[in-house]
């Protein structure tokens, strides 16, 4: 086969960050390089009384600054975020939507908690005043499909728009949907995902699962795949990504893009007590046969980095059972930010794209001792310039979701 | 008697629904259609709950079929707070 003949996946043309690592894509992939941590003290509301109190927000994010005035008391803080992040990744692309047919630009976007402040201020309405106190806007602010329905609107954008709710698993399912998508036609999807859940009533949500860290250091509750590990700290925000044929994008002009989604798979795992395998071997395989790459080809690994031990080891087992033993570098910069949910594995691909394209693999900051089982490469102390032309992004969501996206370096064969 | 005012109306749609920047909420805005001012009918459901809650009466939700412009919206407003005698 020629290369004429290689079907080259779609291409990510424009990224748009919102995340404790900073507004920007710059201003982001600085931090990380840096290592400069997000997660400090929870401020937007006290949080003394709750066995959590350390998160990833967004510093110095204004509503007022970043998004029409209509639509910041219509929607939640997390639609906020995603409003903004999705303006820059249209910006960054190069993209004015008023130039392209309405009809063949999707929204695609990742939520795992909906707008859960917005709700929790209605609800006090509610039980304090009574149901004519809750305002008109909880009736759309709190959904899941909130911020795709806002883009979608603000963007004159009415292809097929969705959401996703597969936990932290999400933004990489999106970007598969956002691929399945282009192959039947869209022009351009608005793709990624940016919860905001740091609310009481967000928070005590997430307890539920018991996988959150209450050690009260923000540089040392949240140590994936590190003896030390005690669960993770929550963030809030991610990344929005434009996903455009390679095509469609060069008949644009707009070049090759960061990188070209070259695979991907999801798999839900058995329930708990069965004997069958988690699926995330399996699922990591097939994203790599899907994008047509052997593990050694694979340079650089995002991994999920749960932080809960068990699963840590669970995904360093899958990883060492495709790849050998520490034979390819695993990176989880997630630590600065705290997992994100909806936006995590979002903000990962953004990251990834960025490292291929700077030919850099950012470190984790955080992790010093590797937890037995964890037999694997973890980049630490500081970024290696090793020129990583192909990366593997994996991602689990909380109740079984599984999900690997493989990026190539645009350019790259 | 309370009457309810074109100013009101706007403090509130500020307060409420927000206003985009370059929509001129103090201007002549009196007879402009709510759609071109930028607020759907959940804007306008909005104020209606909120005109509730100031002045205790009961707006049915259809009444926004009523309110297509802040001037009708404050004549509709009007006649219901004198026949509720408010």
């Amino acid at each position: 086969m020629s290369t004429s003949d290689v079907v080259t996946g779609p291409v990510v043309t424009g990224i748009g960050v919102c995340a404790p690592t900073g507004i920007g894509v710059e201003t982001h992939w600085q931090a990380v390089l840096a290592g400069k941590s997000g997660i400090g003290r929870i401020e937007r509301f006290d949080p003394a009384r709750y066995p959590v109190r350390y998160a990833g927000q967004v510093p110095g994010f204004s509503a007022q600054d970043r998004i029409p005035g209509r639509l910041i008391p219509q929607t939640d803080h997390g639609t906020h975020l995603g409003l903004a992040a999705a303006a820059s990744a249209l910006a960054d692309a190069g993209v004015d939507p008023a130039d392209l047919p309405e009809y063949e630009m999707a929204v695609v976007t990742s939520s795992s908690s909906g707008g859960t402040e917005f709700g929790q201020h209605e609800m006090e309405r509610l039980y304090r005043h009574g149901p004519s106190w809750v305002g008109a806007y909880q009736s759309i602010a709190w959904f899941y499909a909130a911020t795709t329905g806002q883009i979608s609107i603000r963007h004159g954008m009415r292809g097929p728009c969705g959401v996703m709710c597969c936990e932290q698993a999400g933004g990489l399912d999106v970007l598969g949907q956002a691929r399945r998508l282009v192959r039947l036609g869209a022009r351009l999807v608005v793709s990624g995902g940016t919860d905001a859940s740091l609310c009481p009533y967000g928070l005590v949500a997430q307890l539920s699962n018991r996988r959150l860290s209450t050690v009260d250091d923000p540089a040392r509750a949240y140590l994936p795949f590190d003896v030390e590990a005690s669960g993770y700290l929550p963030g809030e925000g991610g990344a929005m990504l434009i996903v455009e044929s390679a095509d469609g994008a060069r008949d644009r002009g707009a070049g090759q893009g960061y990188g070209v989604i070259a695979g991907y798979a999801a798999g839900f795992d058995p329930p708990p007590g069965s004997s069958r395998p988690p699926a995330l071997r399996r699922t990591i395989e097939r994203a790599l046969a899907d994008a047509g790459v052997t593990p050694s080809d694979v340079d650089v690994v995002f991994a999920d980095a749960s932080g809960v031990p068990e699963d840590d080891v669970i995904e360093a087992r899958a990883l060492v059972e495709t790849f050998g033993p520490g034979s390819v570098p695993v990176t989880a910069p997630k630590t600065l930010t705290g997992r994100l949910y909806g936006g995590g594995a979002a903000l990962d691909v953004a990251t990834a794209l960025l490292a291929l394209r700077h030919g850099v693999i950012p470190h984790t900051v955080g992790p010093t001792r590797l937890a037995p089982g964890c037999d694997i490469d973890l980049v630490s102390g500081e970024p290696r310039n090793t020129g990583p032309r192909t990366a593997l992004v994996v991602a689990r969501g909380h109740g079984g979701f599984n999900a690997a996206l493989v990026l190539r370096r645009s350019g790259s064969d | 008697m309370s009457e309810f005012t074109l100013s009101e109306l706007k403090e509130i749609m500020s307060a409420s629904a927000g206003v985009d920047e370059g929509v001129e909420l103090d201007g002549d805005i009196a007879d402009v259609a709510f759609a071109d001012l930028g607020y759907d009918s959940l804007a306008v459901l909005e104020l209606c709950g909120q005109v509730e809650r100031r002045y205790g009466v009961s707006i049915s939700d259809d009444a926004v079929a009523e309110m297509p412009t802040p001037a009708k919206a404050v004549e509709y407003v009007n006649a219901l707070l004198a026949k509720a005698g408010v």
